[in-house]
């Protein structure tokens, strides 16, 4: 089966990697190819930064489940509203989550709490991906995509609802939190997609997730996806051609030259890192182009997902 | 001697905090810093919290421990590194703070408090903040430079102390006081009320784990709050100053526009911003000319392809030079200081000296 086809047939892929490597545009082309496989989607953000919505052309989705694409939803996971949810949820009582809420003690106490914004975070996610729903009036999606933090905050997002139960030990935390995490943590219904770039930190970043979501949680990366890759434009015979010429020329044509021979380094490079991951990974690798449209545009994240959909 | 560069943001500070968003090269340019501050005959030392081992990438170390490491470096001053351990860093803390063995002993074995110390984001931030302080304090180096957790939103850090200040208020600690008596008498009406509408959020033994951490936990507290008023002293000192580390690329010059408000609505010493990774500008105008000069030099179809790819570097050198305007447009006198993309990834000493013939360059600052 191609990979493409099992990822979009998980309830719910968390995408991650380093800061600055894509995330967000991945998380948007994956959307888009769920789409395509006629699965209705929903994107998940967890940095409160809206760049879902933008990228879709949007207002802002906010904490409500919002169509900014056919079939394809926007959500942004405010803590502070999942645990207000979470506990009208669990006291099954507006007015007792309301008193809970309004008392100074609990908010300091759960403003403070470090690691409840996580598992609230999660406890959302894992909401958005049943098929039946909380609330009667919201509709299943087939998929839920998370654009989830860096590396390590992603990580330990992941972990949240584990520590929790644990922490918990019994009662109806622990419970709630053992429910999520044998959600989120199923490889049968839960992928794990790393995105990075083709340098060094970007790959060993992806090496060290792969290693310690193994250690650390039991779990198996599903792919990692080598964003902004420069096609191969110039060979080795044409820098040598360019190298030989050694200064001829006139300043112009000179700092063209010199500028093709960073490229052509910049290429190759980037091609040995890509290897270099390749070799050191267990999970399969697929490469995404480097766009020229700087800017997250619906054009750049409807060709990324063309390109999923061709290498995966 | 002349400060230049990124060495006039630093001249007479003792504390230079790195911040900036994800994949700019923020870690980097803090060892860069730090590096070029030990080359200049200073004693300094770089801090990182980075849970994927970064910075021992960026100084060709095999690993950091929670103690600092001296990098063998060939300068007049010198290089130490290390790599905060969020746990022993609490540890070490509550092991300052409790009044004697056995509560020591109790916090540290409380599971609430393994949980906390250990596996949750957000106490990370606090310790970085808490092991810069203690550093700070100590007075063995010149010059210190945090290289600031990539959180969420970049700016979680600098809540980090008051979050745990506010963790260990005194009105959360006396109400679990009361709680881990388990006596409803106790109580006043209202928290009576309260415990039992937690009770069922949470479950009773989660609340009796609470009882007893803030129970043990709660003779420190006053240490705790201390400590974190001092930290949040010496980010606002003025021997102490922000750098904002960015790249050119529109995400990450948004986010360093929104650091810089925050910066100044807290009021805390900005010192500029460091903008890494610049495409190098094209200077000649016309990519045709070019094509048809280098036709009679190259293969003709090689000439094409090096004319396009001059015509793609122009325009993504314009993007970033137009994202650097944008963001100088809001800082007002404060200088920006633009490095180049360099040939290779820095993941080296060597490459951090490279990086350091830009960063302390003459008239690397832009105002």
């Amino acid at each position: 089966m191609k990979l493409i086809k099992d990822l979009l047939d998980k309830r719910l892929v968390y995408v991650t990697g380093k800061g600055g490597v894509g995330k967000t545009t991945v998380s948007a082309a994956l959307g888009l190819a769920a789409v395509r496989a006629g699965k209705r989607t929903l994107i998940a953000e967890v940095a409160q930064q809206e760049r879902i919505s933008q990228a879709f052309g949007h207002e802002p989705a906010g904490f409500s489940e919002t169509e900014v694409a056919d079939g394809l939803f926007a959500f942004s996971i405010d803590p502070d509203e999942a645990k207000e949810e979470w506990l009208r949820h669990q006291l099954r009582s507006g007015a007792l989550a309301g008193l809970l809420s309004a008392s100074r003690i609990f908010q300091y106490l759960t403003a403070a709490a470090p690691g409840l914004a996580e598992v609230v975070t999660m406890g959302k996610i894992w909401e958005l991906a049943q098929l039946q729903r909380r609330s009667a009036k919201a509709a299943p999606y087939d998929l839920v995509i998370v654009d989830a933090p860096a590396t390590g905050h992603g990580l330990a997002l992941m972990r949240a609802p584990r520590t929790f139960a644990d922490i918990a030990r019994v009662g109806p935390i622990k419970n709630h939190a053992e429910q999520i995490h044998s959600f989120t943590a199923d490889p049968n219904v839960t992928a794990i997609v790393a995105v990075a770039l083709a340098e060094e930190m970007p790959v060993n970043e992806t090496l060290d997730l792969e290693q310690r979501l193994a250690e650390e949680m039991g779990l198996e990366l599903t792919a990692a996806l080598v964003n902004g890759v420069l096609p191969e434009r110039f060979s080795g015979a044409d820098a040598e051609a360019m190298q030989s010429m050694d200064g001829v020329g006139s300043p112009a044509a000179r700092e063209a030259v010199e500028a093709a021979l960073r490229a052509h380094q910049r290429e190759r490079s980037q091609r040995s890192q890509v290897a270099r991951l390749k070799r050191g990974i267990d999970a399969p690798v697929a490469t995404l182009p480097f766009l020229l449209t700087p800017e997250l545009g619906i054009e750049d994240v409807e060709r990324l997902s063309v390109e999923l959909e061709r290498k995966l | 001697m002349k400060h230049e560069g990124v060495g006039e943001l630093i001249a007479r500070k003792e504390v230079v905090i790195c911040a900036g968003s994800g994949g700019v090269g923020k870690t980097t340019v803090s060892a860069a810093i730090a590096a070029g501050a030990a080359a200049r005959g200073k004693t300094a030392a770089v801090l990182t919290i980075d849970p994927a081992k970064r910075l021992a990438n960026s100084l060709g170390l095999d690993e950091l421990g929670n103690e600092e490491r001296r990098v063998e470096m060939d300068a007049p001053g010198e290089l130490w590194a290390m790599m905060l351990d969020a746990k022993r860093t609490f540890d070490g803390l509550v092991d300052t703070y409790a009044p004697d063995e056995q509560t020591r002993d109790e916090v540290l074995s409380n599971p609430i408090y393994r949980q906390i110390s250990n596996a949750v984001a957000g106490s990370q931030e606090y310790m970085a903040m808490e092991k810069l302080h203690e550093l700070h304090q100590d007075g063995r180096y010149d010059l210190l430079v945090l290289d600031t957790p990539p959180t969420r939103n970049a700016l979680d850090f600098l809540d980090a102390p008051r979050r745990l200040e506010r963790f260990v208020d005194s009105r959360s600690l006396s109400f679990f006081r009361a709680a881990g008596g388990m006596s409803l008498g106790l109580f006043g009406r209202g928290t009576g009320m309260l415990f039992s509408v937690m009770k069922r959020a949470t479950g009773v033994d989660l609340l009796k784990d609470l009882a007893e951490f803030f129970n043990s936990f709660g003779d420190m507290a006053a240490g705790f709050r201390d400590r974190a008023e001092r930290v949040n002293a010496l980010l606002a000192d003025r021997r102490t100053t922000f750098l904002l580390v960015t790249s050119p690329r529109t995400a990450a010059i948004d986010e360093a526009r929104h650091f810089h408000r925050k910066l100044q609505k807290e009021d805390l010493p900005f010192g500029g911003v460091i903008v890494n990774r610049m495409r190098r500008p094209v200077r000649s105008a016309n990519g045709a000319e070019v094509e048809s000069e280098l036709a009679g030099l190259l293969d003709p179809q090689l000439a094409g392809k090096v004319a396009r790819n001059l015509e793609d570097h122009r325009a993504l050198a314009e993007r970033d030079e137009a994202n650097v305007q944008r963001l100088a447009g809001q800082l007002g006198r404060k200088p920006i200081l633009t490095v180049p993309e360099l040939a290779g990834d820095v993941h080296d000493l060597q490459g951090l000296q490279e990086l350091n013939g830009h960063l302390f360059a003459r008239g690397a600052l832009r105002r």
